[in-house]
């Protein structure tokens, strides 16, 4: 019954607060309140650059009517003298899933499931615009009361499933309102990320690749379905089409996403606003380049516990600078002038939100843009600057009511008002009974001491040095006494209760155990301030701790990573043996001469201004070398939720943090094609990248890079080793791959008709880089092994009129190589690898020597990460293999690849004109012995041995000061986690993501 | 329930179909294996080659002579000394050894990928008493593919749980396995618990290495299964338990233990546990940080089978030719080291592994010793160096030539290889393509 009551005084609160004018009244009459009120003597921050010492604050119906030092206060006012406190706009949380369910996750059944589960929308479940976060908002009282607490007034929620996510929707935390009045923006902007929804099992797309994919095809179908050409009604593009004109969120988590999605965003138009990963600060050029506004988690990482050695060896020096770093990212992002915001994104509580920004406040980042990041950037980010992140006039009664500094760690947030309406998260002026006092009744004389926490009152009561047995108990201003009798034989008790005023003088009433009862007057002892004084202490030397040293990052930013990037040089080589891989041959005791990132003279006697001179004796100087089939320096290998997948590209996915790319250096290799997987027969486009470490995925990438696109046939595209339960997916035979590949070729050539025809058609990217093939725009590299499959292709492409440009493996090259010279296709294979699978039964490592001798341009290549740095040895079993000659067998890993890659007229070989891109090796480069000492690309010197012993030197020093820093930081009480090993996947053709 | 069944049997119809099918293919495709040889039946001379002795010797014009199939002669071709038999002279060219790859699984896998070809891992976690030998498969043609590198013996071993099971060394040129076996039994093998276990991510845990809680509890349990098993050993042994019976010989010294094992606290721990339980023969397997305990490896003579070297580092900090190094750091540091190759692909890999060794030649070592990773160095840790491992008067005339340097890929050339003597075929079903293919295009 009691609680009834309370539910309806509760409501009736409500309604009083905030009646609706429409709203029909039963219980009494209609009142509605039309006082002001008003806050004085405060310091107001009205925005992060404007302050008013001393000012007023107007409110009425929740918004702010006045603002200022000398404004005249209505006379209805109920005004509040908050002198000495501080008030400031409460915070905006942008990216927050509040009172939106997590939506539930399908169960898992077997098998893959290659169609949509729902009718109407899109093709693909994934693919989610039409969700609308309001038809699932329930207010959460909970949680919002911990937002409140951590200084926040207004959440942006959204639903947090999919690649496109719907609209979010913007809530004031008003908890003594009702959804009527918490709602500031219904649809408050269209949400993104790219990761699958949880509902669907629908397989496309499994890798982030995919998922970009995805998101271009949608915004190109969006458009050909606004043109109103589409037959058919899709509410999901229907619905995208309607958000269009909304801000765009899209959680990339990394800067690497951010980065990648920003060049989607440029494609169509769009700006998006990212939902960053906290490491922008390592990229934050490239990162300040996208123009685009950021949302920073603050979620810095705990100190590893490096007390176990045996465990700590294990954490890598990336790891151990991201503890030290992350903190500084917003500072870093400000210093910068990138626009970000800051969210409670990825903590785990609200209430972690205060002590990681005042991290970042110590680690640089000013107060003022602190505010910004929680006020005016949020509100102008969700188009509200009018309204919200600042107490203008005219702008909703948001705001914080501190005892000071709202930056500081001694600071209590007295108050969080939303929309007008005040929630007291501490009271002011506490009422703080704690002190010893005396007391005298009946004649004797009592002492009380009272202690513990505010909240939890402990006390003791003495009399003739007597200890008493005593509970104390403090609700509102009235204390309550009970203590036993000086008799504590008798198990009676006296009762004291007193209304507090004054905390150093107070009276009350003293009941006796008879029913007696008397005034007693109680006086408190002045000496009881001490402990008081040593807090504040205390709190005054953690202020003025020493700032953490930053570690400088790197690029990239981890073991064996350049404090700055290394430049090009002029290069003269002395008296080295020179492997041309032109008519010169090799030439020994020569000169070579690298000038402005090319190849400038080869002979005698050379010289050169500024010239670096190298001494090249003994040793010798090779173009370097090329891999045609590499899955390294990448986030993801196969898209591997179709049969065809041209339109997914390892451009958007190339990840220049991999330390794959300083080991392939230091086996001089400088080129690779980072092909996709072989899950599909038809795959998705290359990347062909230069090994330039330290540079970002785009200045990795050749420019004009001649496109290439993987096909694969045989027992990974038919899924025979995928297990049981993938069965369902055409095709499944050798026999259906060839018509996997007429059909698409056919409608990519009806396509093709039609877009030229100038007639409207559905953009379509997977069709036009197929018709890209057709018109000879574009290269296949086709993952082969058994020669029927490889016949069948080469007949295909006829078939087509265009010739296939590489079989790459195509381990049974040989038995139809004479074929494969009329077709004129290139062999790129592998030295010696067979017996894994049944297709491989009849490779032979004599396959690079019979195609070489049939005239087929041979190239051996890796798939593997670790092949991929001893090509020069990979190279040499064909002289082992089939007497190749040692000349041609080096160019099997140099020149050959860079012409089955079409880049040969600029690397693969010692030739004026060509790039820098070369190795000095300490001695014959396919010899066992040989070690690459330098290696080239345009002149910059990426890898030189002695510098690699420097570089570890190095590492070690910094691991050492950083595992020290987590051991004291340890000791000083600070909160650690367990050791973890991050692993990044070893990446082969058939890697299943 | 009985919808269940029927199901079963249906698929288990199918799957014989499948089987038979299968049968039929591979039978119809697999071309003969290569014949083994005949006993040698002259002696033979072989004068003029550089011999390289395994031993770390080397032997600049060598004269090198073997009857009934042991080594009868070493020495210059100097040497006033009557030349048995067939003579051959070989000057310029190389004489090894035969080589060895210790703990391989060839001959138990033909195609991974194919499931009935695949007899290496068996169900359970204790289980020395499986053993390899029985399921070797001499006619393997992956097997025969080893031979026209020199990689002439080895180790056959189980994979799988925490005792894998028994390993047994053979030679390459044999009818059967019984005849191939060089030493049937050596050793049990065992898989150190890992000090990390990686997130369940299909539970949504991050797929990153953690500290493995259990490892506690599970050399616990290693250390319980062996203190049950010594109990056994001094009992009537009656009802009889196989898998203790199988543990015997690491018990009483006659078997080597080799445990897998990477980490520096887990090969520390292996080498406390070992001592504990009193077993004599520990050889470490894998042994990545062996070079961080080095000082213990020496101090306890306990010699490590280190694994391959062409291998990506670990951990991405680690020096990029940590891998090529590691036998250098341990040679120099007085542990006695062999070289073993497993991993992916490892069987039709292992013919690489003289190029291992010529990697660690590379990298610090001289090219004498780093053979010796490879020939003397195995076959004393497998317990064989009374007959094999060397180019020494008495042992087993299992040796080759090479037209050049063996451990490099450009020079590796066999001429000739005899296995015990006899003189066997360095062709292959690989060659026989390479011929049959050849000649096709001359035409």
């Amino acid at each position: 019954m009691i609680k009834k009551t309370l539910l309806l005084t509760f409501l009736a609160c409500t309604i009083n607060l905030f009646a609706q004018e429409n709203v029909p009244k039963n219980d009494g009459v209609k009142t509605i309140s039309s006082n002001y009120t008003a806050i004085t003597n405060a310091k107001i921050h009205v925005s992060p650059t404007q302050i008013i010492e001393n000012g007023t604050l107007v409110i009425k119906d929740g918004k702010i009517v006045s603002v200022g030092s000398n404004i005249t206060i209505p006379k209805n006012a109920v005004v509040t003298d908050l002198t000495g406190k501080s008030v400031y706009p409460s915070f905006i949380d942008i990216y927050s899933t509040f009172g939106v369910e997590k939506p539930k996750r399908q169960t898992v059944s077997r098998g893959p499931q290659y169609d949509a589960g729902r009718e109407g929308y899109y093709w693909n479940d994934h693919i989610r615009a039409e969700q609308n976060a309001i038809d699932l908002f329930k207010y959460d009282d909970k949680e919002a009361k911990k937002l409140l607490e951590a200084g926040f007034g207004v959440v942006n929620t959204h639903i947090n499933d999919g690649i496109i996510r719907g609209t979010g929707t913007l809530i004031a935390l008003n908890s003594k309102g009702s959804n009527a009045n918490r709602i500031l923006k219904e649809q408050s902007g269209q949400y993104l990320g790219t990761g699958k929804s949880v509902t669907s099992r629908q397989s496309y797309p499994t890798s982030i690749m995919g998922s970009f994919a995805l998101l271009r095809q949608v915004n190109m179908d969006a458009k050909w379905y606004a043109s109103g050409a589409a037959k058919e009604t899709d509410r999901t593009l229907e619905a995208f089409n309607r958000n269009k004109n909304q801000v765009q969120i899209i959680e990339a988590g990394s800067k690497m996403n951010a980065l990648r999605l920003d060049k989607i965003g440029d494609q169509f138009n769009t700006q998006y606003v990212f939902v960053g990963g906290g490491d922008e600060y390592e990229y934050v050029n490239d990162i300040k380049a996208t123009n685009g506004t950021f949302i920073i988690p603050i979620d810095f990482p705990a100190a590893y516990d490096m007390e176990n050695p045996f465990l700590a060896s294990s954490v890598a020096l990336a790891d151990l600078r991201e503890w030290n770093q992350k903190p500084y990212n917003p500072k870093i992002l400000a210093d910068n002038n990138v626009n970000f915001a800051l969210s409670t994104y990825k903590l785990k509580e609200a209430k972690m939100f205060m002590p990681n920004l005042l991290k970042a406040i110590e680690s640089g980042l000013s107060k003022e843009k602190a505010l910004a990041a929680l006020t005016t950037i949020p509100a102008q980010i969700l188009g509200k600057s009018d309204e919200l992140g600042t107490l203008k006039t005219g702008a909703y009664a948001n705001f914080l009511v501190t005892s000071g500094d709202l930056f500081e760690k001694k600071t209590t947030i007295y108050q969080n008002w939303v929309a007008g309406v005040k929630n007291e998260l501490k009271p002011i002026d506490p009422l703080d009974m704690r002190g010893n006092y005396t007391f005298n009744l009946g004649n004797t004389d009592y002492e009380l001491s009272i202690k513990g926490e505010l909240k939890k009152l402990k006390t003791e009561v003495k009399a003739n040095d007597k200890k008493l047995g005593a509970k104390i108990s403090l609700s509102d201003d009235w204390m309550r006494l009970t203590f036993s009798t000086i008799d504590t034989t008798k198990q009676e008790f006296i009762r004291l209760v007193a209304n507090i005023k004054n905390t150093n003088a107070f009276n009350g009433k003293a009941i006796f155990p008879n029913g007696n009862e008397t005034t007693f007057f109680a006086t408190k002892k002045v000496d009881a301030k001490k402990t008081d004084d040593k807090k504040v202490d205390k709190d005054k030397k953690d202020d003025t701790k020493k700032v953490e040293k930053f570690f400088p990052v790197t690029y990239p930013n981890m073991a064996y990573g350049f404090k700055t990037l290394p430049k090009q040089k002029t290069l003269l080589f002395k008296n080295v043996t020179v492997w041309t891989n032109e008519k010169d041959g090799i030439l020994e005791n020569t000169d070579v001469l690298i000038k402005a990132g090319k190849i400038s003279k080869i002979g005698q006697n050379l010289s050169a201004a500024n010239a670096q001179v190298i001494d090249g004796k003994g040793k010798h100087l090779t173009a370097g070398i090329i891999d045609e089939h590499a899955h390294i320096a990448t986030s993801s290998v196969n898209e591997s939720g179709h049969n065809s997948t041209a339109e997914v590209t390892q451009e958007d996915v190339i990840d220049p943090e991999d330390i794959g790319i300083y080991r392939n250096l230091a086996g001089g290799v400088t080129s690779i094609q980072i092909l996709h997987g072989s899950a599909n027969p038809i795959g998705g486009r290359s990347a062909i990248i230069k090994m330039k470490w330290g540079e970002s995925a785009n200045n990795l990438i050749y420019k004009n890079a001649p496109k290439f696109i993987k096909f694969a046939l045989g027992e990974n595209v038919k899924q025979s080793n995928w297990g049981d339960n993938n069965k369902v997916r055409f095709p499944q035979t050798r026999m259906g791959v060839e018509q996997v590949y007429t059909d698409y070729f056919q409608r990519a050539k009806e396509y093709d008709t039609k877009k030229k025809s100038g007639k409207p058609y559905r953009q379509d990217v997977e069709m036009e880089v197929i018709a890209e093939i057709l018109n000879k725009e574009r290269f296949i590299s086709c993952h082969s092994y058994v020669q029927s499959e490889i016949n069948m292709l080469m007949k295909v492409a006829e078939k087509f009129d265009f010739n296939i440009n590489t079989f790459t493996h195509i381990l049974e090259g040989y038995k139809v190589a004479d074929k494969m010279k009329a077709h004129g296709v290139g062999g790129s294979t592998f030295s010696d690898w067979w017996a894994y699978k049944y297709e491989v039964n009849d490779a032979i490592p004599f396959n690079a020597a019979i195609m070489h001798n049939a005239g087929v341009t041979v190239a051996i290549n890796s798939d593997d990460g670790e092949m991929s740095r001893r090509l020069n040895q990979e190279a040499a079993k064909s002289v082992k293999y089939g007497g190749v000659s040692e000349e041609d067998a080096w160019k099997f890993v140099t020149l050959n690849p860079a012409k089955l890659l079409h880049i040969d007229n600029r690397v693969g070989s010692i030739k004026i004109g060509k790039d820098a891109d070369v190795v000095l090796w300490s001695d014959h480069p396919m010899s066992i012995y040989a070690k690459a000492e330098k290696t080239i690309i345009e002149g910059v010197t990426y890898f030189d041995i002695n510098r690699d012993i420097q570089l570890r030197a190095s590492i070690k020093k910094e691991k050492n000061e950083l595992t020290t820093l987590m051991l004291q930081a340890k000791n000083k009480g600070l909160k650690t986690k367990p050791i973890e090993k991050k692993v990044k996947a070893d990446f082969h053709c058939d890697s299943e993501f | 329930m009985f919808s269940e069944m029927k199901k079963n049997i249906i698929r288990m119809k199918k799957l014989k179909y499948k089987l038979l099918a299968f049968a039929l293919l591979l039978s119809s495709i697999s071309i003969a294996q290569q014949t083994p040889g005949s006993k040698q039946k002259e002696a033979i001379s072989i004068e003029g080659a550089t011999a390289h002795l395994g031993n770390g010797e080397v032997i600049e014009n060598s004269l090198i002579m073997f009857n009934e199939g042991k080594i009868t002669f070493v020495g210059s071709a100097n040497t006033k000394i009557a030349r048995q038999g067939k003579i051959m002279q070989v000057q310029g060219k190389h004489i090894y050894p035969g080589f060895i790859a210790p703990n391989s699984t060839l001959g138990l896998v033909e195609v991974d990928a194919v499931r009935a070809s695949n007899d290496v891992d068996e169900v359970g976690t204790m289980n020395p008493h499986i053993r390899s030998l029985i399921a070797y498969n001499t006619e393997s043609k992956v097997v025969e593919s080893m031979r026209p590198n020199g990689v002439l013996m080895g180790q056959i071993t189980p994979r799988g749980g925490r005792i894998s099971g028994t390993s047994s060394v053979v030679q390459f040129d044999a009818w059967n396995w019984e005849d191939a076996a060089i030493k049937v039994d050596d050793g049990i093998h065992l898989n150190w618990p890992n000090p990390f276990s990686r997130g369940r991510w299909w539970l949504g845990e991050p797929a990153m290495l953690k500290e493995n809680k259990n490892y506690k509890k599970q050399v616990e349990e290693l250390t319980a299964y062996f203190t049950d098993s010594k109990a056994y050993q001094a009992s009537a042994k009656s009802p009889k338990h196989l898998p203790f019976e199988a543990l015997q010989g690491v018990i009483d010294g006659s078997k080597k233990l080799y445990v897998h094992v990477n980490g520096e606290r887990g090969i520390t721990d292996a080498i406390n546990f070992t001592k504990a339980n009193n077993i004599k023969h520990l050889v470490v397997v894998g042994a990545y940080e062996a070079h961080k305990v080095s000082g213990l490896l020496k101090q306890n003579n306990i010699p490590v089978l280190l694994q391959r070297v062409h291998s990506k580092p670990k951990n991405d900090d680690d020096d990029y030719d940590l891998p090529f190094k590691l036998a250098n750091k341990l040679v120099k540091a007085g542990v006695l080291v062999g070289l073993e190759n497993a991993g992916d692909m490892e069987r039709m890999n292992a013919r690489n592994l003289p190029f291992l060794a010529g990697t660690c030649a590379a990298y610090g070592l001289d090219k004498e010793q780093a053979l010796s990773l490879i020939t003397l160095n195995t076959a004393k840790i497998l317990g064989i160096d009374d007959t094999v491992g060397s180019l020494e008067v008495g042992k087993d005339a299992t040796l080759f030539i090479s037209e050049g340097d063996a451990l490099d890929m450009r020079t590796n050339k066999l001429s000739k290889a005899y296995i015990q003597g006899r003189d066997i075929s360095l062709e292959s079903h690989q060659t026989e393509l390479y011929k049959r293919y050849s000649k096709k295009y001359k035409k």
